[in-house]
């Protein structure tokens, strides 16, 4: 700014090249801290003084009128550097309030939910066992039979609740440790479903995986929980008699692997949002902490892939997840 | 039925006495020990015919245990542990323990796992024939029956079956297969284990997808299963 003022200061006279080098300081104290600011505003009172103040080249003052000019220049130039370096203060800590009122937020949706998944099987568990401990001559033996069933359901849904925490604290510690593997994609997939029997008893599942797909190396474990989140997923938020097909297919070098629904579908606002950690689409039945489909976001950007939720076109939705990974065709080694 | 003796050694009492009245009730004859010292001391003096192994004991290591256990004593040993991870699993399996339970389990899996390691360890070594429901192998001849019928089998494939079929019940490591078919220099190549579980599935199973015999382990290998009603 100064070499430009240098250069028409004839013909804009150098007061005028005050004001360019004040808009200059001002300019950098919306972007640069408090302290370069305080060097700029020094600096160019002394370049202003040196270059442009008659007479030039020296930094003494001739006229009265230029050294108050002068003073007047150095003391702008400083308010303006101050202010803006409050100003910008003062929008930090509202940001800063903002974003702890957003993480209290957070918190208290995450110890809602986590208290109501946690303690609802806890008290199912110790009601039953009190009853059964209490009352057990009153009690009809289908009562005790039903009790006791009631202790085993509730002891898998906190088992499930604690293995999703677990699974999420892995993921936030950043200890998530992949062991990638060559897998065979059939043999993932239906090991995920012999896990899902009990779940899948009365929905319809198609599998669609091509002979020739090749072997991916992957973390089969890690994804082995992917697929039986999803799919837990769609037989909480489907209901019976849904079909769930599941598809796998190697497109541009990646793993392409597709579990799709013919059921409701997911409202289009909270599509993006669903993989959200703790978020629970609105509502959406109990039984979930809204854990499942962040973990399965976490593993798979775990083997640098990509998930994401549509809606089909008619009913439905579908996950799509896409992993590029080593892969491997086996035709020639089954020769033998 | 049996008055097999079985040793638990867990630090937790609530498990221990969950364990002794499972295995009470089912006829073993059951012993305790709360710390690795405890139990090696027990082994020592009256051997017992299997030992049920936590990983996490306060005074040592459970693997360490494991390894002093099996610098002399041969019985069966499962392991039980609130440690899924699969390097854990490996390194217990790769120390010789026979098989594992990670924490919570069923008691019928518990069950059925003592009794699969037991039969095991009782059975003769080196039968001449060995039937799994439907399946039968004649290891004298290296023929494989499905159904009362022959079914092919390459070379690989048939080796990779009798090393099942002779550790049936126990899990086989990724690496222990691949040292016992391919040899040593094979041990990374996970990938035939792969291609050759798959071609074996679809001769010896009646659905490839639902097996019944040869059971994925994730992330840690295979267990042959004699399929049928346990």
């Amino acid at each position: 700014m100064a070499l430009v003022g240098l250069s028409i200061h004839n013909l804009i006279g150098y007061r005028v090249v005050a004001f360019m080098l004040l808009v200059t300081v001002s300019i950098l104290a919306m972007f640069l801290e408090i302290i370069p600011v305080l060097v700029a505003a020094i600096l160019s009172a002394l370049i202003w003084d040196f270059f442009f103040i008659p007479p030039r080249f020296t930094l003494t003052v001739g006229t009265a009128e230029d050294r108050f000019l002068l003073l007047m220049y150095f003391i702008v130039a400083m308010i303006n550097a101050v202010l803006t370096n409050k100003i910008r203060q003062m929008q930090k800590e509202v940001k800063a309030k903002d974003d702890k009122e957003k993480s209290v937020r957070f918190y208290t949706t995450l110890f809602n939910s986590l208290s109501h998944e946690l303690r609802t099987p806890i008290t199912t568990i110790l009601g039953s066992i009190d009853n059964l401990q209490a009352n057990s001559p009153r009690l009809s033996e289908k009562n005790k039979a039903d009790l006791m069933s009631e202790i085993s359901i509730a002891s898998i849904r906190l088992n499930q609740q604690v293995e999703n925490l677990l699974n999420m604290s892995r993921l936030e510690a950043g200890v998530l440790h992949i062991n990638k593997d060559w897998c065979d994609i059939n043999d993932l997939v239906h090991k995920s479903l012999q896990r899902l029997e009990s779940n899948l008893q009365k929905y319809k599942v198609s599998v669609d995986i091509p002979e020739s797909l090749p072997l991916f190396k992957l973390d089969f474990g890690l994804m082995e929980q992917v697929i039986y989140n999803l799919i837990m997923n769609v037989t909480q938020h489907t209901p019976e008699d849904t079909l769930i097909t599941i598809q796998a297919d190697c497109v541009r070098d990646r793993l392409v692997l597709v579990i799709a629904d013919n059921g409701s579908g997911f409202p289009e606002n909270e599509i993006d949002k669903v993989f959200d950690k703790f978020y629970r689409v609105k509502g959406s039945s109990p039984g979930g902490t809204g854990l499942g489909l962040s973990i399965v976001k976490g593993f798979v950007e775990a083997h640098n892939g990509i998930v994401r939720l549509d809606n089909l076109p008619v009913r439905g939705s579908k996950f799509t997840i896409e992993i590029l990974t080593e892969k491997l065709y086996v035709n020639k080694l089954k020769d033998e | 039925m049996n008055n097999a003796s079985v040793l638990i050694i867990d630090d937790e009492a609530q498990i221990r006495k969950l364990l002794t009245i499972t295995l009470q009730s089912n006829d073993y004859k059951v012993t305790e020990a709360s710390t690795g010292k405890e139990g090696l001391a027990f082994v020592a003096n009256h051997p017992p015919d299997l030992v049920l192994l936590d990983l996490g004991l306060p005074d040592e290591n459970g693997h360490e245990v494991l390894k002093h256990l099996r610098e002399w004593y041969s019985n069966p040993v499962i392991i039980i542990s609130v440690q899924s991870s699969e390097e854990d699993i490996v390194k217990a399996l790769d120390n010789g323990a026979n098989d594992y339970l990670v924490k919570p389990f069923r008691t019928g899996e518990l069950l059925a796992r003592i009794r699969s390691a037991l039969r095991k360890a009782s059975s003769e070594p080196n039968t001449p024939t060995a039937h799994f429901h439907d399946l039968s192998i004649d290891f004298v001849n290296r023929i494989v029956k499905k159904d009362g019928s022959v079914i092919k089998l390459t070379a690989t494939e048939y080796s990779l079956l009798a090393l099942f079929a002779r550790n049936e019940g126990k899990v086989l490591t990724h690496q222990y297969l691949l040292n016992q078919v391919w040899g040593p220099s094979h041990e990374k190549e996970s990938q035939y284990l792969r291609v050759f579980i798959a071609q074996l599935r679809k001769k010896v199973e009646t659905d490839p997808n639902r097996p019944v015999h040869i059971i994925t382990e994730s992330g840690v290998g295979y267990r042959f299963l004699a399929g049928g009603v346990l």
